[in-house]
Formats: C-alpha cells, structure tokens, sequence
C-alpha cells in the first residue's frame, strides 16, 4: 500500500494537508513554510480538496481565523515558521485555552535577531509552554506521518488540544527525499470525519466561548489542559499503534536508537537524529555503545518514560538547536536533566548547543561529543556543563 | 430584507439579556440591543476584548442569547472571518443549509487602533459580515486612555489636560472613511439616539452580500465626565453639532441620512463634558475653535458628496462569492 515518491519535506507536508482536506486553511507565507501554503493553494485552485483559504494580512489574523473557524466546528489547519510563529504567539495560547484542535504544520527556523532564515527550533521553543501538543520529525516521511496522526490526537475527546508538527527549516523542508505517501482513501478512513464539540454554528444552541474568567474559576480551566495534555501521552501511543498497523512505520513518544546497551547517549530532535545515527553506527562498528534519544514529542513531555530510558547511560549530552538565553543551556537540557532526578540511577549530564540559524551539524561535531561523553563515562568528571559547539571561538 | 416596524421589534427577544455588568448609563449596551433586535436571520458574535466582552461574559455567566466567541483585543474582524470562512466551507458541502450572519463587535480601541490591520484584511478579502466599531473614543476599560478615535483636546488618562499641554493634540482619525476606501458595498454611520435609522442600517448591511462596516457612537459617562442618564442626549447632541453625521454609503454612493434642522455649536456637546471642561479657559479656546473648523470643513464636504452622489447611478459591488 502507498506510493514511493521523492519529495521536499513541505510538499510532503502539503500532501498530507490534501489527503486531510481540512474544511479551512487560514495562513500567510513565511520562509521556509510559505511553500506548503503555496502548493495547497494550487490544491484549492484544482479543486482537489474542499478547503476554504482564508489568505490572511499577518500570522495573527491566520491564528485568529484558525480559531474561529475552529470554534464555529470544523477541521482547520494552517502553516508557519519562525517570526509567523512569534506573531502567532498570543493566539496560540487562545486556541489552547479554548481547546480547539487546530493542526498547524511548522518548517522551524531562526528567530531573528539576526534576522536568519535557516532551520533551528527556536520558534518550536517559544511556543513550548502554549499549551499545544508539539512534534518533531526528522525527515519528510515522519513529518507526514505525524500531521496525519497528529488530527487524530487533537480531536480526540479526551485531548481537544492544538497541536504543531515541526521539521527542520529547509534541511528538511526544502529538501527531496525518498518517502512513501499513503492512499488518499486510507488517510480519510484513519482519521474519520471531523469530531466537533459544542461549535459557534449550532445557532439553535447558542454557547459564549472565551468568557471573562477570573480568580473563581481560570485555575480549574487550566488544570483541565493540563490533565488533558496528560491524557495525549495515552493517546498518541494508541494512535501511533493504529498508524503502525495502516503504514508498517512505528512511532512513539521518542525514538531509541541504540539506546538499550548504551553507555553514552545524544538526545536530540528533528535532522540532526540522521546525523547522528551515522555516527552511531560508525561507533559501534569500533565497539563503542553508544545511542541516541529522539524526543517525537516535547509537549507532552514524557518524563517518566525518559527516565527509564536514559538511567542506564553513563553520561548523556542533551543537544539543543536554540538557546533559552538563561545563560546555562538551552531549553531542552533543564527538563531532560529533571527527568532523571527521581532515577535510582542517573547518567552525568551536558548540554551543548548547536546549529543555531542553519549552521550545518557534521559527522565530526557528533564525534567530538561522544568523545567528550566518553571522557566522562570513564572519569566520572563533567569539564564543561554547557556550551556551544559548531561555532567559531 | 423586510421593513422595520415597531410592533415587529416589541415582539422581539431580547438577545443581550439584562444583569451584565456594563456601568449604569452605558451606551454601549443600548447600541448592542438595537443591533440584535433588527438582525432579522440568526448571527453569530465575535467581540474584541474591552468593556462590552468583559462585563457580559463574566464565567460562568453570559449575557449572550447567540452563540459567541471572545479571541483577543486585535482581532475580532480576523476572528469573524474565520468562523464565516467555515460557514462557507460546510455550506458548499452540503453540511448546513441554515441562513446565518456574522457580527464583529469592537471598540474604538480594537478597531481604529490595535485591531485596524485585522479590519483591513477582513473587509479586503471580502467575508460576508459586518463589523460594528461602538466608538466611545478612548480605552474605556482599561481607565479612559486615549485612543485615535479620541476627539481633539478631550482630557483622557494618557493625555490629561495639564498646566502646559492641554489634553490631546491630536484631531480623531476618520475611521469611517478608511473603511470606504476599501471599496465595500455597504458602511454607515449611525448613533444609538436614532434607533431607527441605525436598526436600518443593521439590517441592510446583514442583507448586504460581502463585506459591510458601521461605525456607532455610544456614550460612556465614565469616560466623558457626563451625566449618568446623558448617553442618548449627549449622542444626538454629536449628530445636531454635527460631530457625527449620520449617512451611508451603499456602493460607493453616499447619502445623509439625517439632516439636523440647523446645525448647533460644538460648544453644546463639549460643555456637557467634563472631559473637555478645560477648553473653555480662555486660553484653550483656540481648539474650541479648531474643532469647530474641522467639523463645518467635514461636514460641508458631505453635503457636496450627498449632492453630487445621489445624482449619478450606483455601480453594484459585490462581496466574495
């Protein structure tokens, strides 16, 4: 079943929107996304989906037309990257907080400034705490597989929350790769009809969405996302099984890659897991154990699985393409370094930042890190808790 | 589009109902009860963060008897286009049938000022909807800040009449206008002192196919320093001095639709006011006297668009299909 083609990770992702056919699509174009928008357009203008476009004036205006369309009940869908995402910001939190399961496909990149138009995750980041389900894919095959799932996940009654598919900003996006698509027929059939709650156009029974809610009642609101972010963990699990079963491709909350035996690990998301799995492989060719962790999804974030994955490493580097700015790593670090805190057995813990603004990962910056790790599974020693690597000193 | 007729409207629901907790005297509840009544299909309502959303939707209470959506304080138009934009969708799929309408309210904060570009883009890409500005002019909730729909020299939180800059300096934008220039097929301006001309308006640009704007005056005696019961005598105070004239614009031709018997001094508005107290030292009545200037300069260009206008024959415009 399927289709092999060759393909950029945005039209795989814009594929996967057609063979979705959301009711309304509302965006504006931004490098490196701006080409999934362009290529459903010409799906729109074809007549291949049924999609309204609302081609809106900023990311704010996509965002806020994503969650009225949203609210009035339907599939809704929408694209962006870097500063789209930023101006999207506000919003993201509204369509969160009103529980409307909006899907919006992301190529990452650079937040300016410098203004900067290549891949890193800084725009996922700054919209971590938002309240949306994030993912992360590593190649054009996973970002596909994941936006489809991703409707599901969102929809699901036990969930309503948004959720965003990320890839790397042209590293991926913009590049061809072999992938299998699926059967138009078999995405509709895996992701049913649209499950709506409560929507603005049942005139007969008129609701009042985004009330005034204060110090009475807002913290019950936001415990209910929470326990239904809690609920996604469950959830994107038993999906990913059903989507194992249509598509013969496994997913879960991360990927381990060699990470069973390993001694030292990498955890990192999207592109850079290709990389570094060469390496990897390259490694254990020389005896050495060593492994990765390639988080699927930060939001939810599965801390408990985390740390029974990575206890038995003896030293594990958290690499992060975006700096929090904090001045002690990047923002993957402090939540995977917290995971293991409860671990009856943990593994030292670096952190180093990467890649920032599409700066290319190579074969031997992955060496020079297991290196490193292996320095400090054999002395027991962290010399450098954080730092930046692929970068001229 | 039918007639309105009183005995119609008396028969009516009321679908804001009473016990919100907008202030005593507020104009801003008279004008969202005359728009509802003279809504004759069922609507949908998005409204921007201020007073008007605040003090109706207090959880776990509403006083909306329609269905209603509150996103943010810059976005009601964007909003409403993206609920009209799914209506579009499941109707050409054969998924409803129901004729609904779509309501974007906004104060002059969310609309002449932080939420113009969302307008802007909305009335551009030709949503069937209309959007509704109730202009107090200035950030009522937030404590009387001055917007750009504040009139010149009026004393808010942010521009305080003081002992050397008296009030704002600025003359208010003409939003009205702005509006027009996006070529759309319906706009108004109307006020809640004549309830019949504005229910008219209402209904027309709900009948109306695309895009329609009104722009509504509505008193605020927190923010004007005026009477607690002024809100109706102090709009048709604005409509005789002709501050805000009444007229219309139906496919790019105006007509007045209210003429003021004879045209009273600004003074008469201004006095009734205490937000403009401070104009009448003497040395502040220069800007009596500008504002005085602006209104007969406006005023007079109306009345040469209304005669000229209503001369040549409209050209239809029509909204997205």
């Amino acid at each position: 079943m399927g289709q092999q083609v060759a393909m950029t990770g945005n039209i795989a992702v814009a594929n996967a929107m057609r063979q979705i056919n959301p009711d309304v699509c509302a965006a504006y174009p931004i490098t490196p996304s701006t080409e999934i928008m362009q290529q459903f357009s010409n799906f729109v203008a074809d007549g291949d989906v049924k999609t309204v476009l609302v081609p809106a004036e900023s990311e704010h205006s996509a965002m806020s037309a994503c969650i009225g369309a949203a609210a009035a009940g339907g599939r809704v869908m929408t694209a962006t990257s870097s500063q789209g995402m930023a101006l999207m910001w506000e919003m993201l939190y509204i369509a969160a907080g009103n529980r409307l399961p909006i899907v919006l496909a992301m190529s990452n990149r650079a937040l300016s400034a410098p203004l900067n138009i290549h891949g890193d995750t800084s725009d996922a980041m700054g919209a971590r705490d938002s309240g949306w389900i994030q993912f992360f894919s590593e190649n054009a095959q996973e970002a596909y597989d994941n936006l489809i799932q991703a409707i599901r996940i969102a929809e699901h009654m036990d969930v309503r929350l948004p959720a965003m598919v990320g890839m790397d900003g042209f590293i991926i996006s913009h590049s061809i790769e072999s992938m299998t698509l699926l059967d138009d027929q078999a995405v509709q059939d895996f992701i049913g009809d649209c499950i709506t709650h409560m929507p603005l156009l049942d005139v007969d029974n008129p609701k009042t969405f985004g009330p005034l809610d204060l110090q009475d009642y807002y913290i019950e609101h936001k415990r209910q996302e929470y326990e239904a972010m809690k609920n996604a963990k469950g959830v994107i699990v038993e999906v990913a099984k059903e989507f194992t079963e249509l598509s013969g491709r496994e997913y879960g909350l991360f990927e381990a890659y060699a990470l069973d035996d390993a001694e030292i690990a990498i955890v990192a998301l999207n592109s850079a897991a290709g990389t570094i799995k060469t390496v990897i492989d390259e490694l254990r060719s020389t005896g050495v154990r060593a492994g990765l962790l390639k988080p699927r999804v930060f939001r939810p974030f599965p801390a408990e699985e985390i740390a029974e994955a990575l206890s038995h490493v003896k030293a594990v580097c958290v690499m992060d393409r975006a700096d929090g700015v904090n001045g002690t790593g990047g923002p993957l670090f402090p939540e995977f370094r917290s995971a293991l805190y409860d671990a009856p057995k943990r593994p030292l813990i670096i952190n180093r930042i990467f890649g920032l603004g599409g700066r290319d990962l190579g074969l031997h910056h992955v060496r020079d890190v297991y290196g490193e790790l292996q320095k400090i599974a054999g002395t027991g020693k962290i010399e450098t808790l954080a730092g930046y690597i692929t970068v001229r000193n | 589009m039918s007639k309105l007729t009183l005995k119609e409207l008396s028969k009516k629901e009321e679908l804001l109902t009473g016990g919100h907790r907008l202030c005593a005297g507020c104009g801003a509840s008279i004008v969202v009860r005359q728009v509802l009544l003279a809504a004759e299909d069922p609507v949908i309502v998005t409204c921007a963060t201020g007073c008007l959303e605040v003090a109706t939707t207090i959880y776990p209470y509403t006083a909306w008897k329609v269905p209603f959506l509150h996103s943010a304080f810059e976005n009601s138009a964007a909003t409403a286009s993206g609920i009209e934009a799914m209506y579009q969708s499941l109707r050409r799929q054969g998924k409803i049938d129901r004729k609904i309408k779509f309501i974007a309210f906004g104060g002059d904060g969310g609309t002449y000022d932080i939420g113009l570009q969302s307008l802007s883009g909305a009335l551009e890409r030709g949503h069937d909807f209309t959007y509704i500005c109730y202009d107090n002019g200035a950030y009522m909730n937030t404590g009387i800040q001055r917007s750009s729909a504040t009139p010149l020299g009026a004393a808010t939180t942010t521009s305080p009449a003081g002992k050397v800059v008296p009030g704002k300096m600025q003359p208010r934008k003409n939003l009205t206008m702005i509006a027009e220039a996006h070529g759309i097929p319906y706009l108004a301006q109307a006020s809640p002192s004549k309830p019949q001309d504005l229910m008219r308006k209402v209904r027309k640009a709900l009948a109306t196919e695309g895009p329609s704007f009104l722009n509504i005056i509505s008193p605020c005696n927190r923010g004007w320093r005026s009477a607690l019961d002024g809100a109706i005598r102090e709009a048709q105070l604005a409509v005789d001095t002709c501050f805000w004239p009444l007229y219309e614009v139906e496919n790019g031709k105006l007509k007045m639709t209210y003429k003021p018997k004879a045209k009273k001094p600004i003074q008469e508005w201004l006095k009734i006011q205490g937000r403009f107290k401070h104009l009448f030292k003497p040395e502040n009545s220069w800007l009596i006297e500008k504002t005085q200037e602006q209104i007969d300069q406006d005023w007079d260009a109306l009345l040469v668009r209304n005669e000229t206008e209503q001369k040549v024959p409209a050209i239809p415009k029509k909204g997205r299909k």
